[in-house]
């Protein structure tokens, strides 16, 4: 029972960023009908701007300290962060540990931008060619988005920790009568996955309750006919691509300290984000929430000992096989529409 | 020529020239020249543009004539790569019986793909495949490299089927029944084909210029033209034909009471095992077979050569091919320094603009050139290279493209 929960909970931090970067494809794909395969650049993209904040936070200056010296007696220098002369040691020492959480704020403009400038820029010139030139023009987008990346920040990965309050294990076993020790969780994953739910509320509780949400699916029933009754629905489809990039930012920004960032990071999630939107069934915003978090949950499951023993190498493979057992036998995926992508 | 029109045959004797005096065409700076560096005619690289070359020519029979985008056709890459590898354990060295279980491999792993994978079209295709590329790229990397058969003296399972993370390496224990367990050195001994040996080569001093004939190069030349050839007869072919009126409408293919499934899946096959005869040739030049050969970005690979040398185009494939492995191989060796040389003639400051304006696009960011140029090419040129070509030749000669087209129907438009 213990290792049953362990699973499920190991497989929640996956699920949630799966479930966060489908759900952003889906709605760009159910507004625009685009295929987005720069997806995880936008993923990567909001991971690094985490990585950015962090090192303009920690931007210093050098500072002769009087107290301490070296060997020879001098004074010696320290690099002090310009943040400590504003706010003073304590509290910029406390930002600068808070940078993961803070770049939130910071990453939200940046990704609404980039997703405009790349809507504008780019994918609205392709709505009319053929779904292949769709994927191999964004195809090609993301390769120049992560070598854009790789150039300034290196191939490396970046550690990017989370704050101190949030660093520990949390004995989430104790609280539902386990033995102590048992079921183990540490608290960002935790906190991703409450973030993530958070996310996933809003866009949700967006696209039902404000009339603005209510057009937006009106127009992804039916462009042709909101088109006709006189609303611009081509500029509300345009902000939508902002908040699809947007939330996969955020997924991208709050995973850095479960994955140091690197700069291909975004297409080794973007293969498995597809596997899950097309199980989930392409354009159905419910579905790509459910199968992230079940393909997360499933893949957990599969790397348990005693599984992996039955069946080798079952973990690595387990999402592709559900993928491809779905699609044989659910053409639709667990929850697409009729008649969506069957051209 | 060879049941060819005029025009195909005039294409084809042009690649035919083209591949056998490489070795001239790909060194035309000096040895030891400032300029040397942009040499590609060594023996390595020339196999590679032939081989990925194979590799796109049967990709693009697939994508270029059914327009059904496959994104895991690496796997048939690998899995002829091991085919060829056991090959060469198992009987000998000689490369045709190894080139002969690739491609027999790879077609039968394609029908199995293609079986199920032709079920759906679109991006559900394109996912599928993929799907059953990255299981076996993780298969190859994990399960199908532990031990099989226990503690056996021959240690020939040790590794598994597929060697793992390592990949799969000849040794002077495996069994080769039909040859040397060792070469004459002691060493594992090198593929041949019939005794001539794939590594051999020949160099050619004419003046300050260093011309390599490598056996390898010669023997995979050969294999590519045979490809070419045979990917000409079947882009002129009815089945061509049919494979073409699948792309432009599927439907209406249906309706006239036709069955495209089993075109498709014979597209699929003879792409698939395109893909193994690269692969299988791969292993024949450098015995060494790894699983990342499987993985997702080897598939994306070949989308981009085709692409940027123009899908649907017989000799597009093979351009594109040969473009990326140039740039791979020789713009990625391009460093600052070599820059400030080239622009040492400009004045200090503007010189460093320069440098530092060039730098991020060569060098370690080839890629970032690629993707611009792939770009580029989807945007604007969805014939790739050889619209480009086509469009100026046609502006030179103050016509219409259209009349110079050595490929003029492989892109005519349906009638809707």
């Amino acid at each position: 029972m213990d290792a049953i929960l362990l699973q499920i909970l190991n497989g929640l931090d996956k699920g949630s960023a799966y479930a966060l970067i489908a759900l952003g494809l889906t709605l760009i794909f159910g507004t625009l009908g685009v295929v987005n395969f720069a997806h995880g650049a936008l993923f990567m993209l909001g991971a690094f701007c985490a990585v950015t904040l962090n090192n303009i936070l920690s931007l210093s200056h050098e500072v002769i300290d009087e107290t301490q010296t070296d060997f020879l007696g001098n004074p010696l220098r320290v690099e002090v962060p310009y943040i400590y002369d504003w706010f003073g040691p304590e509290v910029g020492a406390s930002i600068i540990e808070w940078s993961v959480p803070l770049a939130i704020l910071f990453s939200i403009p940046i990704m609404i931008a980039v997703g405009f400038i790349m809507e504008r820029g780019l994918i609205k010139h392709f709505y009319k060619r053929p779904h292949a030139d769709q994927i191999l023009v964004t195809f090609g987008l993301a390769i120049v988005l992560q070598e854009i990346i790789k150039y300034f920040y290196g191939a490396n990965p970046i550690p990017t920790p989370a704050p101190p309050a949030f660093t520990g294990s949390f004995d989430f076993g104790t609280l539902l009568g386990f033995e102590p020790g048992t079921i183990i969780y540490p608290y960002w994953r935790l906190v991703y996955f409450f973030f993530a739910m958070i996310i996933i509320a809003g866009v949700f509780a967006f696209l039902q309750f404000t009339t603005f949400g209510m057009v937006v699916r009106a127009g992804m029933a039916d462009r042709e006919t909101v088109g006709l009754l006189g609303i611009n629905i081509d500029k509300r489809f345009t902000i939508m691509f902002a908040i699809a990039a947007c939330v996969a930012g955020l997924a991208g920004v709050m995973y850095t300290p479960i994955n140091s960032p690197n700069y291909h990071m975004g297409m080794d999630f973007l293969v498995l984000s597809f596997v899950v939107v097309v199980v989930g069934g392409m354009g159905s915003l419910p579905g790509a929430v459910l199968a992230g978090f079940l393909l997360g949950i499933l893949e957990s499951f599969a790397s348990m000992r005693q599984v992996v023993d039955l069946l080798p190498g079952i973990n690595q493979i387990i999402i592709y096989l559900v993928a491809i057992i779905i699609l044989l036998t659910r053409p639709r995926g667990l929850m697409g529409r009729k008649g969506v992508m069957e051209d | 020529m060879l049941g060819l029109e005029k025009k195909d045959t005039r294409l084809f004797l042009i690649v035919i020239g083209l591949t056998m005096l490489a070795p001239f065409l790909l060194n035309p700076f000096p040895e030891g020249s400032e300029m040397a560096q942009f040499n590609a005619g060594y023996p390595d690289l020339m196999q590679r543009f032939v081989i990925f070359g194979i590799f796109a020519i049967g990709f693009n029979i697939l994508f270029g004539l059914t327009g059904y985008l496959s994104f895991g056709h690496a796997a048939f890459l690998g899995v002829g790569s091991y085919a060829a590898m056991w090959m060469f354990k198992l009987f000998g060295m000689n490369v045709v019986p190894a080139l002969l279980l690739s491609v027999v491999l790879s077609g039968l792993f394609a029908v199995l793909i293609g079986y199920i994978s032709l079920r759906r079209s679109g991006i559900y295709f394109s996912i599928l495949t993929l799907a059953f590329a990255m299981m076996s790229y993780a298969l190859a990397y994990s399960v199908l490299a532990t031990d099989m058969d226990g503690p056996d003296k021959q240690g020939l399972m040790q590794k598994g089927l597929t060697g793992g993370e390592t990949g799969l390496q000849l040794s002077v224990q495996d069994p080769r029944i039909l040859g040397a367990k060792a070469g004459a050195d002691g060493n594992t001994p090198v593929p041949n084909f019939f005794g001539i040996e794939m590594r051999s080569a020949t160099e050619m001093n004419v003046g300050d210029w260093v011309f390599t004939f490598s056996a390898g190069y010669y023997f995979s030349a050969f294999v590519m033209l045979i490809a070419f050839y045979i990917s000409i007869r079947i882009f002129r072919s009815p089945f061509g034909m049919m494979l073409r009126a699948i792309k432009s409408n599927q439907q209406r293919l249906n309706y006239t009471g036709l069955n495209p499934k089993p075109y498709m899946l014979a597209a699929f096959v003879v792409s698939g095992m395109y893909a193994g005869l690269a692969g299988g040739l791969m292993v024949a030049m450098d015995p060494l077979a790894g699983p990342e050969r499987m993985f997702w970005t080897a598939s994306g690979e070949v989308v981009l050569m085709t692409i940027l040398g123009g899908v649907g185009t017989l000799i597009g494939p093979v351009l594109g091919a040969g473009l990326i492995k140039y740039m791979e191989n020789i713009l990625s060796k391009i460093n600052s320094e070599i820059l400030h040389q080239w622009f040492a003639w400009m004045p200090d400051g503007l010189e460093d603009v320069v440098v530092t304006m060039i730098y991020p696009f060569i060098g370690k960011g080839w890629h970032l050139t690629l993707g611009l140029m792939f770009m580029a090419v989807v945007i604007f040129l969805p014939g790739g290279l050889v619209e480009g070509g086509q469009r100026i030749m046609g502006a030179l000669r103050g016509r219409k493209a259209k009349d110079g087209k050595p490929d003029a129907d492989a892109d005519v438009k349906p009638a809707e």
